[in-house]
């Protein structure tokens, strides 16, 4: 996704990108990125905490707005309630097939 | 017990690792490499948020409850595909179909945690932003980066010029 970000701000469309992965962002560099240290896959905050999420799209307009410096990065102070590792999916049976072959 | 303070910031995920390790268990042959790059293109804001159009891109796989273009699978998930979701759909009707998200620690269940589409309408009855567009889009996380950046990238920005967005949001899943 940040590679998206980066043609279309390219091509002169501003863009922010909410990111829940700060190494792989650091790598790529989207032009502006906000960075919330929550579970992949709740960017703006827990399911149903809607203060949460109103607070942080506030926070990633304002960064639309103020963001100077190309490839900042400004990290949200959310503190997740819980350690959070991510595992990812095991492997499909398709993929374990495939892996056999070789 | 951990002697990390209790108010200390989590230490971030390391998914590169973890992404390097998941494409090869889905038995891709090349391990995964992210893009690397030093400097970042840059477009100022030419005009305040409050008269711009903003849309909501997202690769949740996001998808539209009893909505008859998301039920065949081999249509919109067709990897690389770039699709519009019209952006007057209550979040409440809005799901994901995504595998890729932390399912020990979330959930997926409310779709403004990811794609803040009720959100963004509320910034822009209180005038913070002037509207969102027609649409938001959906795009599926490509392997290839040459695929990502020459195939699905021009179509997110030929969707985004159609509809006269100022200011798009990108949040990967």
């Amino acid at each position: 996704m940040g590679l998206v970000c980066r043609v279309v701000e390219e091509a002169g469309i501003p863009t922010v990108c909410v990111s829940t992965g700060r190494d792989i962002t650091t790598l790529v560099r989207p032009p502006r990125s906000y960075f919330v240290n929550a579970p992949m896959g709740n960017n703006f905050g827990a399911p149903g905490d809607r203060e949460t999420q109103s607070r942080i799209l506030r926070a990633v307009l304002d960064l639309a707005v103020e963001a100077r410096e190309p490839g900042c990065i400004v990290d949200d102070p959310m503190r997740w309630p819980r350690p959070f590792f991510f595992n990812p999916a095991p492997p499909s049976p398709e993929a374990r097939a495939k892996q056999l072959k070789k | 017990m951990s002697d990390r303070p209790a108010d200390a910031l989590r230490p971030y995920v390391r998914y590169i690792d973890k992404t390097r390790s998941y494409y090869l268990s889905q038995g891709y042959a090349k391990p995964y490499a992210w893009a690397h790059n030093e400097d970042a293109p840059f477009t100022p804001l030419t005009k305040p948020l409050s008269a711009s159009t903003l849309t909501i891109i997202s690769t949740s796989e996001i998808a539209i409850k009893d909505d008859p273009r998301f039920a065949d699978d081999a249509e919109t998930k067709a990897v690389g595909h770039v699709y519009a979701v019209p952006s007057d759909t209550p979040a409440s009707r809005l799901y994901s179909r995504t595998q890729s998200y932390d399912r020990y620690a979330t959930t997926l269940d409310d779709a403004n945690a990811y794609f803040p589409l009720d959100r963004l309408h509320e910034a822009a009855a209180r005038g913070r932003i002037g509207r969102v567009a027609s649409q938001c889009l959906g795009v599926y996380n490509a392997y290839s980066q040459r695929k990502t950046c020459e195939r699905d990238a021009p179509v997110v920005l030929g969707q985004c010029r159609a509809m006269g967005v100022d200011v798009a949001l990108l949040v990967p899943v």
